[in-house]
């Protein structure tokens, strides 16, 4: 502030305004502030404390036991196999609900015929309720009366229990996984495609890139390389969290070939009442989580950057 | 005086007689024509049975206000759009059908469209290694050990090496679009198009994202290339002055159809419509509300002028502001408001209510209120009819006191 | 008709997507013994939708289940709102001490699933005897950093002479927020709410936490309920409620499609 001493009452204006402004501002953020604390901050941080303890309901007063949930996790096969339940859960659904979500958005945005009317059609089971979907797919996917399989055995195949087998369970989730996930996925992508300038298809048109694919090629699948990389990440967490149709449909079975991370974190912690190895499994869940976050920003630094 | 008394505004009457032909292109085989396109959107006529002809190393400049269909036109060219008729050829073959790869047309983009993510190398080259390289041989690692990949790659990159040079981007290959100033991406769009040497050139504003200064140094710079690849050019704009100073011939566009084509000085001097009149020109052409009586002399507010109209009936009389005169027999006119701007003066006037900008050297000295009597050089001036066609004029015989 | 070979893979694509839908619809008109007896025939030889309906409104609570579940989800938007638009404002417009501190902790609970919290907060709510109310469903998502970031980042774009003009009129912070920038907000607004009550209108997970019983239960639970309580395999009446239940959500998006998308891409893009 210049120290002229003339009108030194302007001077000060501006410093009554910015304590004004402040105090406003702390006014407007504190009920948001507060909550978070309450709501937010403070139970993640009790639940990473809570996974170093033998916290269980009704058992008081807790102890400090280090990481000996952590490599009870280890050893714990149950755990284990809910692990690698999960990681082949994901590494099902996301490549399928991410394949399939930029086919339908690439399809429906090739023509100008049915464009709403199919969107729709692809968006409904974002919209359903996920639980009573999931029933829907189980009258579909029924070993004796499901219409899948009656199909099946019309064309003379006899075909397996799907939800009750734990040869077919983690594909028949995966399937109502892909299922849930690739209208969301279309719109997205379907979003990252009107980003793309139509002129940059044109130009590849006049430049020479005479089939859909040379041009889907040189200009679609590279200016869609931020698009793809959210859209890979946000499924990836999205199908790491499944939960409904777990507990809806197989509730782990059978003889936990359908258990996943957070299913099996809701049992040990609400059914068994353990919270601190359920807590536990909530910071393995959140790492893998933070992992991936960390991974997108990275590579959107690195390789998708346009300068 | 004496000589021109009996004159003839003799190029007004060949252009009134054959409007589209005051300069006919060589050579039918080679360069591009549009003919009778029709075109509609949504039942809104676009082009309206639109021909056109740019002979090979012709540059002709589509002129027109934005929405009349000048873009339109240039996209039917390439192929981008379909016309609902009419038919398009380039280089002597007829490409109505064909797919803008397979039309031998290069176009520079108003956004430039060059792509993101590639280097300005790799842009540049994206016409070639379209051509050049078979599907397998452009494919990320793997085609680059296919048979006969890496020598056409190697040419490729020569070419465009060569390419790059004349439009000083030599240095800036390995940078991407998005690292670039405007004028260099111009340029790089330009290198792109020209790389192949297309039978046909198509340029869409390409100045129009350019501040001001950089406009006029570009245009240069475009006629170059031009010259340099000989291809028959179309160069789309709104801007006259780019039109007046680059074209060898202006299309002036209006409303999805053509008014006039030809060089910029007939459309200048001797335009054949209102429309072209009043829109090439800059301050705007003034137009006076004039009657031709039983002998076809032109009266303005009752007051004569020595020019004979070939029609009768209500006219418009038109007048460059650079074609007044002072003249005690002529028009009375009423000094409104002056614009001193350097090495001219605007005097702005009424001639009997109607608005007229008189433009003149520094020498004229007006004080705002005072009358004056303007008249003009019957040469330069024009006379349309109420339909906005060009009607043919003559001096009239002295019927000076 | 170079569309045709698009427009029929889409229609194949489309009916794939459609398939439980229809088996759900079909199913739910058809009286358990024509299910049983495992046809693929969509149309009922007999219909049995009056019973099969009316078998669910007779053995569960349809109407409350819909019913808490606008009370909550509607509950739960509110606050967000409430709490998010005044804190997204201050963020993006005012200039005030920790403001680096409150993004960055708007920040770290982007980061954070939702069910990270969902242990401590069963603890505290079941020590101060709050489970099965709708507190227990409302309170834990009043607070939504995503929110904050949305408005944050919708607020920014707003033009800051805007709020000047309003300063100069005289209003205070308080009053910019709800008669200026909301006002401005609304696209921002209603993206976030379709969001918000999709996303809790189908949650399982904190319903299942944190009540038992009919009273309080969601539509989500209340399928859940009529499947472990009632329905056992009697498929017409099981797809009769889930019909139920998951028709007014997919209503209003039939009705407000545009909407719904758009809330959801952009919504999406930033989270």
């Amino acid at each position: 502030m210049p120290d002229t001493g003339i009108l030194p009452h302007l001077d000060l204006a501006p410093v009554k305004r910015r304590r004004g402004e402040a105090l406003g501002a702390w006014l407007l953020t504190l009920p948001a502030v507060i909550s978070f604390v309450i709501l937010l901050l403070l139970p993640t941080l009790a639940a990473i404390v809570m996974a170093f303890s033998d916290f269980e309901l009704g058992v008081w007063p807790p102890a400090w036991i280090g990481l000996e949930n952590f490599t009870e996790l280890l050893g714990d096969r149950g755990f284990r196999q809910s692990f690698a339940n999960t990681v082949i859960y994901v590494g099902l659904v996301a490549p399928a609900s991410v394949g399939l979500g930029l086919a339908f958005a690439l399809l429906i945005e090739a023509g100008t015929r049915g464009r709403a009317f199919f969107r729709a059609v692809f968006f409904l089971p974002v919209v359903s309720l996920t639980v009573a979907m999931a029933s829907a797919w189980q009258y579909l996917l029924h070993p004796t009366i499901g219409p899948l399989n009656t199909l099946l055995r019309s064309l003379g195949v006899a075909g397996p229990a799907w939800l009750s087998s734990s040869d077919t369970v983690l594909i028949s989730l995966a399937a109502i996984g892909v299922w849930e996930n690739a209208g969301f996925n279309m719109v997205l992508f379907m979003a990252g495609l009107t980003a793309i300038p139509r002129e940059l298809r044109e130009a590849a048109a006049v430049d020479g890139a005479r089939s859909a694919w040379s041009r889907f090629r040189l200009v679609t699948w590279p200016l869609l390389g931020p698009t793809t990389l959210f859209v890979v990440t946000i499924t990836l967490i999205r199908s790491i969290r499944v939960f409904d149709t777990v507990a809806v449909l197989t509730r782990g079975g059978p003889n936990r070939a359908s258990e996943t991370l957070l299913y099996t974190m809701y049992t040990e912690g609400f059914t068994f009442l353990r919270l601190g190895y359920s807590a536990a499994i909530t910071l393995v869940f959140l790492a893998i989580v933070l992992v991936l976050m960390l991974l997108q920003t990275r590579v959107l630094d690195k390789r998708v950057h346009y300068g | 005086m004496e000589a021109s008394r009996n004159w003839r505004i003799a190029a007004t009457v060949a252009a009134y007689a054959a409007p589209m032909n005051s300069a006919t292109p060589p050579g039918p085989d080679s360069g591009l024509s549009v003919e009778r396109a029709q075109l509609s959107l949504g039942g809104q006529p676009i082009l309206r049975d639109v021909s056109l002809r740019v002979a090979r190393g012709e540059f002709v400049a589509l002129l027109g206000p934005s929405g009349c269909g000048k873009t339109t036109l240039m996209r039917v060219v390439a192929g981008i759009q379909r016309a609902d008729s009419g038919r398009v050829r380039i280089g002597g073959r007829d490409v109505t059908a064909a797919h803008p790869a397979e039309r031998d047309v290069a176009m520079v983009f108003q956004s430039y469209a060059l792509y993101p993510h590639l280097t300005v190398a790799q842009n540049i080259a994206v016409p070639l290694t379209m051509t050049r390289l078979n599907g397998l041989q452009r494919m990320p690692l793997l085609g680059g050990m296919m048979p006969g990949s890496r020598a056409a790659r190697a040419g490729i990159q020569a070419d465009v090496a060569r390419g790059a040079g004349p439009l000083g981007l030599s240095h800036l290959l390995d940078r991407k679009p998005g690292q670039l100033s405007g004028g260099q991406r111009q340029r790089v769009a330009l290198a792109r198009a020209v790389i192949r040497a297309p039978g046909a050139f198509l340029m869409d504003e390409p100045l129009s994202n350019l501040d001001a200064a950089l406009r006029v140094t570009t245009r240069r710079e475009i006629v170059e290339v031009h010259r340099r690849v000989g291809a028959a050019t179309l160069y789309v704009t709104h801007d006259q002055s780019e039109a007046l100073t680059m074209a060898d011939r202006i299309a002036v566009m209006q409303a999805g159809e053509i008014l006039q084509i030809a060089t910029p000085e007939v459309i200048y001097r001797d335009p054949v419509d209102l429309r072209v009149a009043s829109f090439i020109g800059s301050p705007r052409i003034n137009l006076l509300a004039a009657m031709a009586g039983e002998s076809g002399e032109v009266r303005v507010a009752g007051h004569p002028t020595p020019l004979r109209s070939f029609a009768r009936g209500p006219v418009t009389l038109a007048i460059r502001p650079e074609d007044w005169v002072m003249d005690a027999e002529g028009l009375p006119a009423r000094v409104e408001h002056a614009e001193f701007l350097g090495d001219h003066t605007l005097v702005h006037l009424r001639i009997a209510e109607a608005p007229v900008v008189l433009r003149t050297g520094t020498g004229l000295r007006v004080t705002v209120g005072e009358s004056l009597r303007l008249g003009f050089a019957p040469e330069r001036a024009l006379l349309f009819g109420a339909d906005g066609r060009r009607i043919p004029a003559e001096l009239r015989e002295p019927a000076r006191a | 008709m170079r569309d045709l070979p698009r427009l029929a893979l889409l229609s194949v694509l489309g009916l794939l997507m459609l398939a439980p839908y229809i088996w759900m619809l079909s199913a739910s008109l058809k009286p358990t013994d024509e299910i049983f007896r495992a046809n693929l025939a969509l149309i009922p030889e007999r219909w049995a939708a009056i019973e099969n309906y009316g078998r669910v409104f007779a053995q569960v609570p349809v109407a409350r289940y819909l019913m808490n579940g606008v009370i909550v989800c509607g509950g739960i938007l509110f606050f967000q709102l409430l709490f998010a638009i005044p804190a997204g404002y201050a963020l993006a417009k005012l200039r005030f001490a920790g403001k680096e501190w409150i993004f960055g902790a708007v920040m770290f609970g982007l980061l954070v699933p939702p069910h990270v919290q969902a242990l401590p907060l069963y603890v505290g709510l079941s020590s101060l005897g709050m489970l099965n109310t709708y507190t227990a469903l409302i309170l834990p998502s009043t607070i939504s950093v995503f929110a904050i970031f949305l408005f944050r980042q919708f607020f920014r774009s707003l033009p800051d002479d805007l709020i000047h003009a309003a300063r100069l009129d005289g209003m205070g912070e308080g009053a910019i927020v709800w008669r200026v920038a909301l006002p401005n907000a609304w696209p921002a607004a209603t993206a976030f709410a379709i969001f918000s009550v999709v996303a809790h209108w189908n949650d399982l997970f904190w319903p299942l936490i944190a009540v038992t019983g009919h009273e309080h239960a969601t539509p989500a639970l209340g399928v859940l309920h009529f499947r472990t309580d009632e329905a056992g395999d009697d498929f017409a009446a099981l797809m009769a409620a889930s019909a139920i239940m998951t028709a007014p959500l997919i209503l209003a998006f039939l009705f407000a499609q545009r909407r719904f998308v758009e809330g959801i891409a952009t919504t999406g893009l930033k989270g």
